[in-house]
């Protein structure tokens, strides 16, 4: 049993608005694999929950009109590793969220959830952050997109406002096309724990396959919530591709990140496995787009 | 009860390993409690209760969830299947259990169902699958007795006599 006060149950997505606007003090839950441990640990004990995990229309991938993906909020990250259109185009994310938890977390814990609570080492913040995902928000005035650097308020923190819950994660055309990624979690195990750093980079490169034509990098634990490397992407930018090239770029990361000290990694170690990881996603990348280093 | 907490119950109606079922279920109920207290799948176990180690593992809709961090009103109109629906009319053990017997798998017994569970979804795929592949697959689950190998063999085992294919040697 858990300690909740009362349980709302949307059956929609109009429904989780009225009920959002009509218990602005309760807390939504998705698959609850943050939700239910914290209130099982007491943090959330005795709070009014709002479950939106019954409402099918918020889950799988398309593409819409104009050829965006749009993750439905509530796709879990098992169903986003095996979805053929991110395998397709967008497969560092299927890759990134392949690495959460274990097996089982992995088939209740939703992309919306991981966004949503606004948590620097969530596996999927970075990728998302480095494709410069457009977060879509539905509330009782209908439906705003926000780019998830402006969703991403502070720790724990994300610009829900009230009524509203996220209907979707959108990653423009312009984003995915002809760009190829490559994500590395830097953790203690290899299943079940939490990233020291997460580090996802992508490039594409020009018709020549000689020169980056754009590179994007982001870290999840590399500040209080995921954040761009914008001195290193500039330092790559329109450069010929090099090892040389690779060892700049991941050297300039340590511009643009501000790690802490904390139980899991000391912000020093967190500098040195930033520069290294960097390189290394920098360099798959570059292969996977097909360049030759 | 907390306080302040308001009585609230929900009629759910689901197939538990194949038989139409229907209970008036507490909201605040996990369906690890909804299993266990009202159906009395015992095999599902409670363990850590926060969704790390996998003794409650069952199967939704073909898929692996820890149910102490599910709620049970989520049930309705899901098909789950427990360690007991494994078993034949007459008790008997299915290729999988009796697999974990003959590799010595199983010490205390209490990771068991869970990791059953896990297999069965990892059998029914009807893949192939790498020693690699089955580590990360079987990685929701902690067994603090066997060291993991005994269990790694018996799915490997169970997988490949299902493929009709011979084991390769280690």
């Amino acid at each position: 049993m858990y300690d909740m006060k009362a349980l709302y149950e949307a059956a929609s997505v109009a429904d989780a608005v009225a009920l959002r606007t009509a218990h602005p003090e309760a807390q939504i839950i998705a698959g609850g694999s943050d939700v239910l441990v914290q209130m099982r640990a007491g943090k959330r004990a005795g709070k009014e929950l709002i479950s939106i995990y019954g409402i099918d229309a918020l889950r799988g991938v398309s593409l819409d009109g104009e050829e965006n993906l749009r993750i439905g909020s509530l796709t879990s990250f098992s169903h986003i590793t095996r979805d053929p259109l991110i395998q397709k185009y967008l497969n560092v994310l299927g890759e990134a969220v392949d690495q959460v938890g274990g097996p089982q977390i992995r088939n209740i814990g939703t992309i919306g959830g991981n966004t949503c609570n606004g948590v620097t080492s969530a596996d999927s913040a970075s990728t998302l952050h480095a494709y410069e995902a457009v977060i879509e928000l539905t509330g009782p005035d209908g439906v705003r997109r926000e780019p998830i650097r402006d969703f991403y308020i502070k720790a724990g923190q994300v610009d829900l406002r009230p009524g509203e819950i996220q209907t979707a994660i959108l990653i423009p055309k312009a984003s995915y096309e002809n760009t190829f990624g490559h994500y590395i979690k830097y953790a203690m195990r290899s299943a079940m724990d939490i990233a020291t750093l997460g580090t996802s980079v992508n490039v594409r490169l020009t018709a020549d396959k000689k020169r980056i034509d754009r590179c994007r990098i982001a870290f999840g634990v590399a500040g209080p919530v995921p954040l761009r490397a914008e001195h290193a992407e500039a330092a790559a930018n329109g450069k010929e591709i090099s090892a040389a090239l690779a060892d700049t770029f991941a050297k300039t990361v340590l511009e643009d990140i501000n790690p802490r000290d904390s139980w899991r990694a000391s912000r020093a170690f967190r500098q040195h496995i930033a520069v290294e990881s960097a390189r290394r996603a920098f360099v798959e990348s570059v292969r996977l787009a097909g360049g030759e280093l | 009860m907390a306080e302040g907490h308001v009585m609230q119950y929900k009629t759910v109606r689901f197939y538990l390993n194949g038989r139409d079922v229907e209970k008036t279920v507490d909201v605040r109920a996990s369906l690890t409690d909804l299993l266990r207290d009202d159906f009395s799948q015992t095999s599902v176990k409670k363990g850590c209760e926060v969704g790390e180690c996998g003794a409650c593992n069952v199967l939704i809709d073909g898929e692996a969830f820890n149910s102490c961090i599910y709620l049970a009103i989520w049930a309705d109109g899901k098909h789950i299947r427990t360690l007991e629906g494994l078993l034949g009319p007459n008790g008997e053990l299915s290729d999988i259990q009796q697999a974990f017997v003959d590799e010595a798998a199983i010490q205390c017994g209490f990771c068991t169902p869970g990791f059953i569970l896990s297999a069965v979804e990892i059998l029914e795929s009807g893949k192939e699958y790498t020693d690699d592949e089955l580590r990360k697959l079987l990685s929701g689950h902690l067994c603090r007795c066997t060291g993991y190998e005994n269990i790694l063999r018996a799915v490997k085992k169970t997988m490949y006599r299902r493929l009709g294919k011979p084991m390769p040697a280690d």
